[in-house]
């Protein structure tokens, strides 16, 4: 038994925006994997609920011809994984979506979920970040386009309206074609696991030369972070085990890992840190460079 | 012939297809439900409690606090009845207390017309506390000036020591000696199913509990004592059980439904923990601290062990000292010709209560023996596997604790067996290889030797019945329950080989009713197949007896020119068949003859059994990541006659998992100021999952156990025992670095890898 006072299913991205106009203070709920895990705790805020779960209009997946690709914001992760790898796209987001809880999570929870949640440490978050995915929210009031960097705002909180619904992720063909990327979760185990860092690196190369790398943690800020001062760093360098090690040595510098009963922050440090070196040799030899 | 077959579990069927029905899938109609509401300070003092909102709400029936409870301390862990009070458990419990002691305990409880009705009125019950330091491990709470957590206890639950040989004088004659300190954590046993247990009354004075519990007939003892009633106005009934391993070895939610529908007039009153509940305010694993040191000489031999425990037992005794006592005794039968001595304290702190756990505290001392044995191995330059040949028991030693012969000892071959098997020699040459850079490889290994059953610190008592039915077949009734391990599956085998029919003729009864069922104190101590074996074995010859008489009679061919077998009973040349469905009929219609035929024994057993084991397991570390991978591990065991074979490696791939589990990830984590549990979900809590399970195998040496029926002994506990210090010797291999503190996690191998500058 769940403390549900308020329900309302909506039929269609228009009627939820109206769902939610109506009823303020309501909470969307799409594959339930974080929503029904508080309603258990009892935890105030989702006591009115609008069910916005396998409506057509959220689960859609394109990929154009020129290479844009578009993903529901209700997209599953089973049904992601398997679009994805089909068409082996974006290795970096099959990893990070293979990664959340287990299979039967991955076929209720969806990417607008995983994201809207807020959560530091968002398995999809890092991938989604080094692939420049933007998010298309829609209220009774208009859509808007963010960055998903953008879109965090800090621990458990995103900037997301309380009368928005996100409908959609997309990523432009130039931050995903001829790339390389990888991500990596570190957690305690393999399967139903909260990561204790994860890593996601994307890289493009010229004569064996970072024409652009994009590098994202999680669990290492308040929110899923961007390493942007040393992805400027490090373009037109010569890809080397040097290099490689500089990364390594420099990226903490804009991260901010926390120190918890979890794990400890110099424990963070150092996985942070061998990340690095592990995810973005991968990348690159992904990309094609030799190391 | 079933006994040695791989005969179907019982109960595969019903369970695969979701028709077995358990505790919670029996409740009445109308059944209230009942929560707690649980302390969130670890040591303190209830000084207001109101309660007054929540009992205005809609729905809510009634809110007991400890001031309407029976002021009757009780024990609660699931021993039999001992008639010596002296050995008696600690009578420290109440169905409520004011006084806290850890954080989760039971200070109010609401009864709802249903769970959410509960859970709201939790949250208005206004609680007042007055907090004191949390006294949390051995130095804190043994401190001479530190707080009773129960009156007169100076925190102590039990102590005793014991002496095999003259350990002094060996350590001094030895050729080396060393010393270590190693530290268990805090686990808990995770069951699949969650306590659960509901009451209602049938009469005036008659009280009926549904209840998931590995002993239904003690429960009814502790509970007729908690409520000072009767035992035979209390009836327990144990349905199926979606396991236990100990955990319900112990009386937690019956005495407290008892009450209950007793004081709201019989309305059936269900009480089902969460998983939370479950992990932080039912039992643990009983921590252990353990100071050992070792005495060998240079060619090998094994001179002198000598153990120290402390073991904590968190804020209530349940199975209290017994653990660190039994752990003890335990560990003898391993090295039988070096001498031992064993001290052991346990102590009462503000943690979770710490109860019985697979095990019962030999994989703790287990974890401790066997990684001071690697160490002195490594010392004198030989070879673990080589070590232990020269030290473990054979068969016709002398356990010196109890002067009597070990009659089967198996452990050699075993060590024979599994230097083979897993390739062990071909291994280590291979990980040469392995010894530098970041990614390491070793080997580890790692015996025990364990007790099938109780006796004699405990009765041990068990009892069958069968009964034939009229269509011929045969039901079993036992005391012994089934929890998930198989023991209605091996019994029906026992009793088909006796009986002369097949385990398809047989039908086991696996619902325990104290009312109805033979007398057995339940599943615990490894204890079922050893025990039970006698009692189902006479049992069996007794009806078999029974059905041979009624046969020479309605025949009128001597007894003893008659046999059973299949589905009839035959003459010697098989010339004469009589269907035991005819007999049966005739047994029960015959206006004149026969009777029904029913056979019933009860047997107490006045031995115990050595089962012997070793684990050896291959890891590779990846320093960088302080990650481990198992990349094979092997269980051999010698359990004597092994009744069932897949059954018996079923409970080894489990026992092994649960030992990879509690050595490398699983942590109930307390807040070392406050008491505070952490992580008491299983998000937080790290069990290892399936991806988590490396492939396990494993294989038997099969000696013959002459105290047994069947030659059999223990298996349901052993697999766990050696894994934890197997897996430490084997980062220790490959890494040089010794892991002394569980669970060997990649926080764990993180500070210890620094220590050690590999990082």
């Amino acid at each position: 038994m769940f403390p549900i006072d308020q329900y309302h299913r909506a039929n269609s991205i228009e009627q939820a925006c109206h769902l939610l106009a109506e009823n303020p203070g309501s909470k969307l709920i799409a594959g339930g994997t974080d929503v029904l895990i508080r309603l258990r705790e009892g935890k105030s805020g989702f006591g009115s609920l609008v069910d916005i779960h396998d409506l057509d209009e959220l689960t859609g997946i394109t990929h154009t011809p020129d290479g844009m690709l578009q993903v529901g914001s209700g997209v599953t992760f089973t049904r992601l994984i398997n679009f994805l790898k089909s068409d082996g796209l974006l290795p970096a987001l099959v990893e990070g979506a293979s990664s959340i809880g287990g299979p039967q999570v991955r076929n209720m929870a969806t990417l607008g979920g995983n994201i809207c949640n807020g959560a530091p440490s968002g398995d999809s978050a890092a991938p989604l970040l080094v692939f420049d995915a933007r998010v298309t929210l829609q209220s009774q009031r208009g859509k808007r386009e963010v960055p998903v960097e953008e879109f965090y705002a800090g621990p458990g909180k995103v900037h997301l309206e309380e009368d928005e619904i996100v409908t959609q992720f997309s990523i432009n063909p130039e931050s995903h074609q001829n790339t390389g990327s990888h991500f990596y979760k570190y957690a305690m185990r393999k399967a139903m696991d909260i990561a204790t860092i994860g890593c996601a690196a994307a890289c493009k190369l010229e004569d064996n030369r970072i024409e652009s790398l994009r590098l994202a943690y999680t669990v290492a800020a308040p929110v899923p972070k961007r390493c942007r001062v040393l992805e400027e760093q490090v373009i037109g360098q010569p890809v080397s085990r040097k290099l490689i090690a500089d990364i390594a040595s420099m990226v903490l510098e804009e991260l901010s890992p926390r120190n918890s009963w979890r794990a400890s922050k110099d424990f963070r440090e150092h996985i942070i840190r061998t990340l690095a070196d592990r995810v973005v040799s991968e990348a690159i030899i992904r990309a094609g460079g030799q190391l | 012939m079933s006994v040695g077959l791989s005969q179907e579990r019982l109960d595969a069927k019903a369970k695969v297809t979701g028709r077995c029905r358990f505790t919670g899938d029996l409740a009445l109609p109308g059944t209230r439900i009942a929560k707690y509401l649980h302390s969130n300070i670890a040591h303190g003092r209830v000084v207001d409690i109101d309660t007054t909102e929540a009992l205005a709400m809609t729905g809510v029936e009634a809110v007991f606090t400890f001031a309407d409870i029976p002021r009757i301390p009780f024990a609660t862990a699931g021993h039999a009845f001992n008639l010596d009070p002296a050995a008696r458990d600690k009578e420290d419990r109440l169905l409520l207390t004011d006084y806290v002691r850890y954080h989760g305990d039971e200070i109010a409880i609401v009864v709802a017309v249903d769970g959410l009705t509960a859970s709201k009125a939790l949250k208005k019950i206004k609680v007042t506390y007055k907090e004191y330091p949390a006294l949390l491990n051995h130095e804190q709470a043994l401190d001479t000036a530190a707080m009773e957590l129960h009156k007169g206890s100076a925190n102590q639950v039990g102590e005793h020591s014991y002496q095999c040989g003259d350990v002094p004088a060996a350590v001094a004659s030895a050729d080396i000696s060393l010393k270590g300190q190693f530290q268990t954590q805090m686990v808990q046993h995770c069951h699949m199913e969650n306590h659960i247990a509901w009451a209602y009354m049938d009469d005036t004075d008659h009280i009926v509990i549904m209840s998931s519990t590995q002993i239904p007939h003690i429960c009814r003892r502790i509970v007729s004592q908690a409520l000072d009633i009767p035992m035979s106005t209390i009836q327990v009934i144990k349905p199926a059980i979606g396991g236990g391993f100990g955990n319900k070895q112990d009386v937690v939610l019956e005495p407290m439904v008892a009450f209950l529908t007793k004081k709201l007039g019989g309305v059936p009153v269900m009480l089902e923990l969460t998983r939370e509940e479950c992990l932080s305010s039912t039992r643990i694993r009983h921590p252990f601290r353990v100071n050992v040191e070792c005495a060998v000489n240079n060619d090998g031999t094994l001179k002198a062990l000598a153990m120290d425990v402390s073991s904590n037992t968190g804020g209530y005794a349940s199975h209290g000292h017994s653990i660190a006592k039994a752990a003890g005794s335990k560990v003898v039968p391993l090295y039988p010709n070096a001498a031992l001595s064993y001290q052991a304290v346990t102590h009462y702190s503000n943690l979770p209560s710490a109860g019985a756990m697979r095990g019962y505290g030999s994989p703790q001392l287990v974890y401790a023996v066997e990684s001071i044995m690697e160490e002195a191995a490594r010392k004198i330059g030989m070879d673990s596997l080589d070590f232990r040949l020269k030290n473990v028991a054979q068969t016709g030693d002398t356990n010196p604790l109890t002067g009597k012969v070990i009659e089967s000892a198996g452990i050699r071959e075993c060590l024979i067996k599994g230097r083979e098997t897993f390739g062990w020699d071909q291994k280590k040459q291979e990980h040469q290889a392995f010894k530098s850079g970041n990614i390491r490889r070793g080997l580890g290994l790692a015996c025990f030797s364990y007790g099938s059953g109780t006796y004699p610190a405990s009765v041990e008592i068990a009892g069958a019945r069968m009964i034939l039915n009229q269509d011929g077949r045969v039901t079993v009734q036992i005391g012994a329950t089934e929890i998930g391990q198989g023991s209605d599956t091996v019994i029906a085998q026992m009793a088909s080989e006796r009986l002369g029919i097949p385990v398809s003729a047989i039908r086991v009864v696996s619902t325990q009713d104290t009312d109805t069922t033979p007398f057995d104190p339940g599943s615990f101590a490894s204890r079922q197949t050893y025990i039970v074996c006698q009692a189902v074995a006479e049992t069996g010859d007794l009806l078999r007896q029974r059905i041979l008489e009624h046969a020479s009679t309605m025949l009128e061919l001597p007894v003893e020119q008659l046999t059973i077998s299949e589905d009839a009973v035959f003459n010697g040349d098989k010339t004469v068949r009589l269907s035991l469905n005819e007999l049966a009929l005739d047994a029960y219609y015959h206006k004149t003859r026969g009777q029904q035929l029913t056979a019933e024994v009860s047997r107490k057993v006045t031995t115990s059994a050595y089962s012997y084991g070793c684990t050896l397991v291959e890891v590779e570390v990846d320093i960088k990541l302080c990650q481990l991978s198992i990349l094979g591990i092997r269980n051999i065991h010698d359990s004597g006659k092994i009744i069932n074979p897949d059954l018996a490696a079923g409970q080894v791939y489990g026992g092994v998992g649960m030992g990879i589990s509690g050595a490398l990830s699983e942590e109930l984590l307390a807040d070392p100021e406050t008491g505070w549990i952490y992580n008491n979900n299983l998000l937080d809590y790290k069990i290892a999952t399936m991806m988590d399970s490396p492939d396990i195998s494993c294989d038997f040496v099969e000696t013959h156990e002459p105290t047994a029926a069947f030659g059999n002994k223990s298996l349901g506990e052993p697999p766990l025992l050696s894994v934890a210090p197997a897996i430490r010797n084997a980062i220790l291999d490959a890494t040089g670095v010794a892991m002394n503190q569980l669970p060997m996690s990649p926080k764990a191998l993180f500070n210890a890898f620094r220590d050690a500058e590999l990082i």
